[in-house]
């Protein structure tokens, strides 16, 4: 739990050449721990575990596929008036 | 056993603990009810996140300069500490079911009153920024003006050809994109906050609750659930942050 704080701290001292996906993949482990053992996921019962899985499924499933689908068609904006 | 228990006897059947519902066998299967029913109502706050966090990504592909240069106005102090308090109070959080289910209500109702003075330090905070916001006239609308002489960060870069390309929006389209960027600001962050301030309402309810001596080592369920939502807006800030302060700080 404490190392959560720290990672905080330790991940954002930041201004030097910080890509996103690496920013994504500190956001995502440090929810991932919370979810676990904040939320006691770990501990808990595999309907639950389910449920919280198909969550990040839902999640997965919007942001991937919205994404795909506009870098599919070369991200054009719907609105081409603004470039 | 609590005295709890032998208050319950004698209404009709064998007995029980006083918090157990009729429509339930064991305590288990209600607190499991209860766990998968509170996630549940989470996945539909997955669902109202999620949107806006897919809107967020669209318009960030989109205009990346613009949202990069909008997003440097931001204060990385405030959102980093802003991230810390939040975690902060999700452990005191933690800390406080952990109370309750080791029959400590002294300790539990600390715990809670700490895990609300940390999310009122993080509205506080909040409330800086925002105000900082005004000030600056980065709140869309009629009054929205992005003036990138003042920022330091889009214009100058640009004038000395620095780690931006240089933008190729005209100053009207600058406005238009670098506004995009501010009203999902406000809306994610200002829904955000809303879902602290009813996060905090919560609290002040279950440490009430906790102050009557209303849970025990063998319910305190109310008190995990509100732990469950709390954790949640906890997660959403974790994401929060780094989208919408973290846009390339290359310098």
């Amino acid at each position: 739990m404490v190392l959560t704080l720290v990672t905080v701290l330790a991940a954002y001292v930041n201004l030097g050449a910080f890509n996103p996906v690496v920013a994504m993949a500190i956001a995502i482990f440090k929810a991932t721990l919370v979810v676990l053992y904040f939320m006691h996921v770990k501990y808990s019962s595999r309907l639950t575990k389910l449920v919280v899985l198909t969550g990040i499924f839902f999640l997965v499933i919007l942001l991937g596929e919205t994404m795909m689908d506009y870098a599919s068609r070369g991200f054009l904006p719907t609105l081409p008036s603004i470039q | 056993m609590s005295n709890a228990v032998a208050q319950a006897e004698g209404h009709g059947h064998g007995p029980h603990h006083p918090a157990l519902q009729h429509h339930f066998d064991t305590m288990g299967q209600q607190k499991e009810a209860a766990v998968i029913g509170m996630w549940v109502f989470l996945l539909t706050e997955i669902l109202f996140f999620g949107g806006l966090f897919t809107a967020y990504l669209i318009y960030r592909t989109w205009y990346f300069d613009a949202f990069a240069a909008a997003s440097s106005t931001l204060s990385i102090a405030w959102g980093g500490l802003n991230t810390a308090v939040l975690i902060g109070s999700s452990l005191t959080m933690a800390m406080a079911v952990r109370g309750a289910q080791t029959n400590k209500r002294t300790a539990t109702i600390n715990w809670l009153i700490l895990t609300m003075v940390l999310g009122a330090v993080f509205l506080g905070v909040k409330v800086i920024e925002y105000a900082d916001k005004f000030e600056h006239h980065h709140v869309p609308g009629a009054s929205f003006v992005w003036a990138p002489e003042h920022e330091g960060a889009g214009g100058a870069e640009a004038a000395e050809g620095g780690t931006h390309p240089a933008t190729t929006m005209s100053a009207d389209q600058l406005q238009r994109t670098t506004q995009i960027y501010f009203s999902l600001y406000f809306t994610m962050t200002g829904l955000h906050a809303l879902h602290m301030i009813v996060g905090i309402v919560l609290m002040m309810v279950i440490t009430w609750m906790a102050w009557k001596g209303k849970f025990d080592s063998e319910w305190y369920t109310p008190v995990e659930m509100s732990g469950l939502y709390w954790h949640f807006v906890d997660i959403v800030w974790i994401f929060l942050f780094p989208l919408l302060y973290l846009v390339e700080r290359h310098q």
